[in-house]
């Protein structure tokens, strides 16, 4: 399924993902910059090495079901699916255009690859759980993997489902907890604190793991292991960055919601944020291209 | 057509009066027997909203989430999306009314086959209340799109909407009543989805109702038919609604006079009104629950008192005629 590809290739195709994602963003004129560039590293990792998957059978029946909950970071898989060959990249300058397969928020109408349809927050963990149940009742062995925001921690129907999975000791899900400490309003624990959300998913009967979702060897081995974890459901928190390599858009929360160019108040000129942003990535990427002569 | 009522059925001591929801539970119960990817979900309420026949026979296909109707539909959704049909049961209030978004999130928008059972829709829940007698399902599911809502006569056209509901694409709802109601249609009824029953025919004026109102419009056709002449059609799929008959039986009698127990706003004499306003505009009358909640009480003294009864219903209807 997947070429075998080293941890600095990973990094490399990870910063590609990420300045594809600007590029989208400048294209599309609307969408969200922080998460899906604070994602880049662990959509990555899975697409290009922990997923089971087969880009020319998207629908394969034993394939691992990953789960978008906080739909809104769809260009951070978008790109990672152009990359991974779902689609041509071309596609990728259609987002949030008028009759596009790539809906501002996913839609498996168009794309059933994306698993579920997603947008509205705390709904994913839920359907998650519909997904691991109905694999269960089939004796199947694919993982099912559920990415979640933070701030989405802050609906109810999330912790329904946190309840309910470890009732049915769904061991074949792993929840991925985007923990980037930012929401639309302002910073999390600001706006309706969530700590500690280690101990919240261990008093409900999970097993939990932490890791940095920008270093690649961690990405791979904290995934791995949750697969190998039988006696509960997983939650993995991930410690990011949101607009993760831009350093305008690193940690501000300004950015959660608008694209490259968009007036904001002591932010670069909004002409230039775009070729700044990918300036910045083009010399991480000579980095890691530097690195890779080691 | 011949629609093999039972006999005698005009007369309510004859007819055996059967709660709707028992209906849609031996259903369910008798439907899992053959179809192995159906599953059914319970929310605490099993028992009354009559899940728990399912739930015994096939605990395997059984899950229950607790009091979390969110969560209901998001595993419902998950399950539909993997390929199971899943059947969501609990009272009506509760299983549409508190989830509506991720219905229309998670199921409706992808078109994901999930079947909303309820229980306790309409007046008809009784001694609970207004917070439980949910008089809006309609309302809120009819402006969904691809929604397909079926309101079961009574007893045994419940059962047969199970399973055409099995059978169908696309999210459904199934309309499901606490109190007994009179059994007046047989296993040898047919039954259709998007075909409405002209159980009587008249010239003079369409009556039509979904649910067990359908039974109160047949006794009063009977009791005025000396001097009226009442075309009584059962529209048990509110949505897709039977344009067809309806509009074929307002040509011939210029009047349509609708009864349901659900707000008049929203609900199967909106749907109507909407049909005939735009295509053939003749007189309607939307009898129902007036855009108000009503109160604690047995059901039929909350039918008595707002008017849902068969003697409320011919009052309003020949005030409305004169």
């Amino acid at each position: 399924m997947h070429q075998q590809y080293s941890i600095q290739n990973l990094e490399k195709k990870a910063n590609e993902i990420r300045q594809d994602i600007i590029k989208l963003l400048v294209e599309a004129g609307s969408g969200h910059s922080a998460g899906p560039l604070g994602m880049a590293d662990i959509f990555c990792a899975l697409y290009f090495r922990v997923l089971k998957h087969d880009p020319a059978n998207p629908l394969w029946e034993d394939r691992d079901r990953l789960i978008l909950s906080n739909g809104h970071i769809v260009p951070v898989r978008y790109v990672a699916m152009a990359h991974a060959g779902y689609f041509a990249k071309e596609e990728l300058s259609t987002f949030r255009k008028i009759n596009s397969n790539l809906e501002g928020h996913p839609c498996t109408k168009k794309i059933p690859a994306l698993e579920t349809s997603s947008g509205p927050l705390g709904e994913g963990v839920s359907q998650a759980c519909g997904f691991a149940l109905a694999a269960k009742m089939d004796k199947a062995n694919y993982q099912i993997w559920c990415l979640t925001s933070d701030g989405e921690h802050q609906e109810g129907m999330t912790w329904e489902a946190v309840m309910l999975a470890a009732k049915y000791r769904l061991n074949n899900l792993t929840v991925i907890i985007d923990r980037n400490n930012i929401q639309i309003d302002g910073n999390t624990e600001d706006i309706m604190p969530l700590e500690s959300l280690r101990a919240k998913y261990e008093a409900f009967g999970w097993h939990v793991m932490e890791m940095n979702g920008h270093n690649m060897r961690e990405i791979i081995s904290t995934l791995e292991e949750a697969k190998a974890i039988q006696a509960k459901p997983t939650c993995i928190i991930a410690h990011t960055i949101p607009g993760k390599g831009v350093s305008f858009m690193e940690k501000d929360y300004q950015w959660h919601g608008v694209p490259p160019g968009t007036d904001i108040p002591g932010e670069p000129p909004k002409a230039e944020q775009a070729n700044i942003a990918l300036r910045e990535l083009r010399t991480l990427a000579r980095r890691i291209e530097a690195a890779d002569l080691d | 057509m011949n629609y093999h009522l039972e006999k005698n059925y005009l007369d309510e001591s004859e007819v055996a009066w059967k709660k709707i929801r028992d209906g849609l539970g031996k259903g369910m119960a008798e439907l899992g027997e053959e179809k192995k990817d159906m599953v059914v979900l319970g929310a605490d309420t099993i028992e009354s909203s009559r899940a728990h026949w399912f739930a015994e026979k096939f605990p395997e296909r059984f899950i229950q989430v607790g009091v979390a109707e969110q969560n209901l539909t998001g595993v419902s959704a998950g399950l539909a999306y993997q390929g199971k049909v899943p059947f969501a049961v609990t009272y009506a209030a509760f299983l549409v009314g508190r989830p509506w978004e991720p219905i229309r999130t998670t199921i409706c928008y992808p078109e994901n086959h999930v079947v909303f059972v309820s229980s306790h829709a309409g007046l008809a829940t009784g001694q609970d209340g207004p917070t439980h007698q949910m008089t809006e399902d309609i309302a809120i599911l009819r402006c969904l799109p691809g929604f397909t809502i079926l309101c079961p006569a009574d007893y045994e056209q419940a059962k047969k909407a199970v399973r055409a509901a099995y059978d169908l694409k696309g999210p459904v709802y199934i309309r499901g009543v606490r109190e007994a109601t009179p059994a007046f249609t047989t296993e040898q009824t047919p039954f259709e989805v998007g075909k409405a029953q002209v159980l009587r025919e008249g010239k003079d004026v369409t009556v039509i109702a979904h649910g067990f109102m359908v039974y109160w419009l047949l006794q009063i056709a009977e009791e005025l038919k000396d001097s009226l002449s009442l075309e009584v059609i059962n529209a048990h799929t509110v949505k897709p609604l039977d344009e067809k008959t309806i509009l074929s039986s307002a040509k011939k009698t210029g009047k349509v006079f609708c009864a349901e127990d659900h707000n008049i706003i929203g609900g199967l004499g909106s749907a109507v009104a909407e049909l005939l306003a735009e295509k053939h505009p003749v007189q309607v009358f939307r009898h129902g629950v007036q855009d108000i909640f009503a109160e604690s009480g047995e059901p039929k003294a909350l039918w008595k008192k707002y008017k849902l009864d068969k003697e409320g219903t011919k009052k309003e209807l020949l005030k409305w005629l004169k």
